[in-house]
């Protein structure tokens, strides 16, 4: 296929976000409404992933300090439990409005410690977070009515909740919003990576005198987590992320009569047919495996494109990329920013090596150059890729596209469903009957027909099948926060 | 001259079929005299296998059936359940419980076949109920559609508690099927004959093959086998220990089987109050959430 006509190339100039979002030296843990240092006095960097430069230290909680912050935690549940639902609303609809408030800074924060495009956290992060605490501030005194039936649901104790370095604060409030509306009490633990937010809600939590002990947050890596999921006090575990160590958490909760919401690894399907409007399918290809730089549990990462037009869909996917602006996050025009990690950027070039070792054809049109300092990848997609080709199977959480094609609904279906996973699907037709028809037969928690990456705070979203189970978000996501 | 009876042996009940176990193993299941009541199989790893290979083809096609053709389907079962109360009592009472050493006396054993046929209905009703219960239309943010609905959750174990045999076995069975789930149970141990019964009234109503499967064993030999199976997508039912408990759940997390299991003595199984809500069909279906652009 021939290319288009050459696009002219637009200079844009730089539109750095410029606000500064004080980040200190030093971050301790946030224990029974205290800032404490760690009792194993063992501290780690945070970098920005964008330029590699140090942004602070934090604590790397030790088992002691579980301990201690899972007493604080059963400590608060005892007064947090009982207090009346409406005024435990008002402490949540109070953190919605400080986050609103304090949104900026958030966001810049956000761009900062994880390297994400600052218009993606001001956009979607900062806002869905505000939506989050302001929908289960409402929720606090209506749970009697939640589930027919079940006039007196209480919520389970003490939660442990571990999340992932891609939305960190989201993250944390998909976590701790719902938990705490249900009359729960938190430990979170945010991701090695990517701290900071998590102690700016700290903070937040301060301001608006929430109660001590109802929201502790202990930084740390790997280690951390586990001794807070494993601890014996602890009735609920909350964790997002690998489908291993999700694995390992269930394995290691067997016969506790802990609670568990696992919400883990995706491959989803991305299927455009024919009749779809295909310049719209190719935005939401875009919004599905470019969108914050493809660390996204629920990407669009396997397309399925019905063979009559996959070399259009191609030609226009390679015209598309070349417009995607990578670079600094903190630049308002930039549409992917950095990739998390040095360790995450190593993992996704191995799987480009594979890819194309396996037969994949590479392309990664954009000629743009890259910074020199920070972890990058320019986005890219593979052609020719067969169902058994590591890259169609295997969740790369990077900007990277599987491209395959097939020629019946049946066999769009089944090669869709054909994977250990089983998080999201996307659907491109304009043809009602046969839109509808194939949501309901893809093995998927969410489906998104004729568009892609979609969140609410009353959508809920989770996984089948090794992608997880439990909901969060609205109603269904309180069901994992209550025994009815 | 006095009539010798006709023993019968009684086998497992696979995709509709009554086949010997693989392994050609039987069980003799003693009565309150020390005589031998009956021959059952020791079902094997190689029958849950083969079972769970039979159930998941018989997925779709129940899956996709209307739900008000489920719900009739269910509503025959238990119709003939009730024409062979007479037998189900007789299954109930031929081998003693192993706690008192006495057979449950017939109105003990009337009153639960009479529970667990009333169950049946119960879920029969629920079949083109609960989803509309269970889900939900999302007043999201934006111009979109998005509402959330159950599906079933696909091949379940049902691991039926030893006491009550039939009560049991139905109540941890019924919501499964209403959810348009395949099961696999697992008879009590103490006494499978309740539950070979049953076999045969699923063989004469409606059921498709393969969605209604009961196999006989030992607990010990077969818990973990269904905790280990990979194409097991979830478990119900009763521990009867907390060793029994945890095998489950760490044989599940290797594939994220859903497991929702009671321990023996946490609940009671004659409270309709309890055990009729759709929140017991809950566990085995998972939520699909789907989103589209409404005039965008």
């Amino acid at each position: 296929m021939n290319s288009p006509t050459a696009t002219p190339e637009w200079e844009y100039a730089p539109a750095p976000e410029r606000f500064d979002p004080g980040i200190k030296d030093r971050y301790r843990l946030f224990i029974g409404g205290r800032f404490v240092a760690s009792r194993g006095r063992k501290t780690f960097e945070t970098i920005n992933p964008a330029t590699e430069a140090v942004l602070s230290r934090c604590d790397e909680a030790n088992s002691e300090d579980v301990d201690a912050a899972v007493a604080a935690a059963r400590a608060a549940f005892r007064k947090w439990s009982r207090t009346k639902p409406k005024e435990r609303a008002k402490y949540l609809y109070r953190i919605a409005r400080r986050i609103q408030e304090r949104s900026r800074e958030l966001a810049v924060l956000e761009t900062m410690d994880g390297g994400k495009p600052i218009r993606e956290s001001r956009d979607v992060d900062i806002p869905l977070v505000a939506q989050h605490f302001f929908h289960h501030a409402g929720w606090c005194d209506k749970l009697q009515y939640a589930f027919p039936g079940a006039t007196d649901p209480r919520p389970i104790g003490v939660c442990a909740q571990v999340i992932p370095w891609n939305f960190p604060l989201l993250m944390l409030a998909w976590k701790i919003a719902p938990a705490l509306a249900c009359g729960n009490t938190v430990v979170l633990k945010p991701a090695e990576t990517t701290p900071l937010t998590a102690l700016r809600f700290a903070e937040i939590c301060e301001e608006c005198e929430l109660p001590a002990g109802v929201v502790n947050i202990l930084t740390g890596a790997g280690e951390t987590g586990r001794h807070l999921v494993e601890h014996p006090d602890v009735d609920k575990v909350a964790f997002t992320g690998s489908t291993a160590v999700g694995k390992r958490i269930a394995a290691s909760s067997a016969g506790t009569g802990k609670r568990l919401t696992l919400e883990l690894g995706g491959k989803s399907p991305n299927i455009i047919f024919a009749d779809a409007s295909i310049d719209q399918a190719i935005e939401g290809i875009v919004q599905g495996i470019w969108f914050n730089q493809g660390h996204v549990c629920c990407a669009g990462s396997r397309l399925f494109v019905q063979e009559s037009v996959l070399s259009e869909v191609i030609a226009k996917l390679e015209r598309r990329l070349r417009t995607l602006r990578v670079g600094d996050p903190l630049d308002k025009n930039t549409d992917v920013g950095a990739i998390n990690s040095g360790p995450q950027l190593a993992t996704i070039q191995q799987y480009l090596t594979e890819g194309t070792a396996e037969g994949a054809t590479m392309h990664q049109p954009s000629t743009q150059s890259l910074p020199d300092k920070g972890f990058w990848c320019q986005p890219c997609f593979l052609s020719d890729v067969q169902p058994n080709h590591v890259i169609a199977r295997e969740e790369i959480f990077g900007p990277v596209l599987a491209v395959m094609s097939f020629r019946t609904p049946e066999e769009a279906i089944s090669r869709a469903n054909d994977t250990r996973f089983g998080l999201a699907a996307g659907v491109w037709t304009d043809k009602g009957s046969k839109i509808f028809e194939v949501a309901s037969r893809l093995q998927a928690g969410i489906v998104w027909l004729n568009t892609y990456n979609r969140f609410d705070a009353t959508s809920p979203f989770g996984g089948v099948k090794e992608s997880g189970f439990g909901r969060e978000g609205g109603l269904h996501g309180l069901r994992g926060y209550l025994s009815l | 001259m006095a009539r010798e009876p006709i023993l019968k042996t009684w086998k497992l009940f696979i995709g509709g079929a009554f086949p010997r176990t693989e392994s050609g193993r039987t069980m003799i299941l003693w009565g309150g005299d020390d005589r031998v009541i009956a021959h059952c199989c020791q079902g094997s790893r190689k029958d849950l296998r083969n079972t769970v290979e039979v159930a998941r083809k018989a997925l779709p096609g129940w899956w996709a059936r209307d739900a008000y053709n489920r719900s009739q389907i269910l509503y025959r079962i238990a119709e003939m359940a009730e024409g062979r109360t007479a037998e189900l009592v007789d299954a109930i009472r031929a081998v003693p419980d192993p706690d008192s050493d006495q057979p449950p006396t017939a109105a003990v054993a009337r009153k639960e076949v009479a529970v667990a046929i009333d169950r049946m209905v119960t879920f029969a009703g629920w079949c083109d109920k609960f989803a509309q219960i269970l889900g939900s239309r999302n007043p999201v943010n934006g111009p979109y559609h998005n509402f959330t609905m159950p599906e079933p959750t696909g091949v379940c174990g049902v691991i039926a508690p030893n006491q009550p045999t039939f009560l049991g076995l139905i109540t941890h069975l019924a919501p499964i099927l209403a959810g348009g789930n395949v099961a696999i149970a697992l008879a009590s141990e103490t006494n499978p004959l309740p539950a070979m019964v049953f076999a045969e009234i699923c063989a004469t109503s409606d059921v498709p093959g393969g969605v209604v499967n009961i196999l006989t064993g030992y607990r010990r030999e077969l818990i973990p086998e269904f905790a280990d199976h990979r194409d097991i997508d979830a478990i119900g039912g009763a521990a009867e220990t907390t060793e029994e408990r945890r095998l489950l759940e760490l044989g599940a997390a290797d594939n994220m089987k859903r497991v929702r299991l009671e321990t023996v003595g946490d609940g009671d199984y004659f409270d309709d109050d309890a055990r009729h809500s759709p929140w017991t069909i809950e566990p085995f279906t998972e939520m699909k959430t789907i989103w589209h652009p409404s005039g965008a």
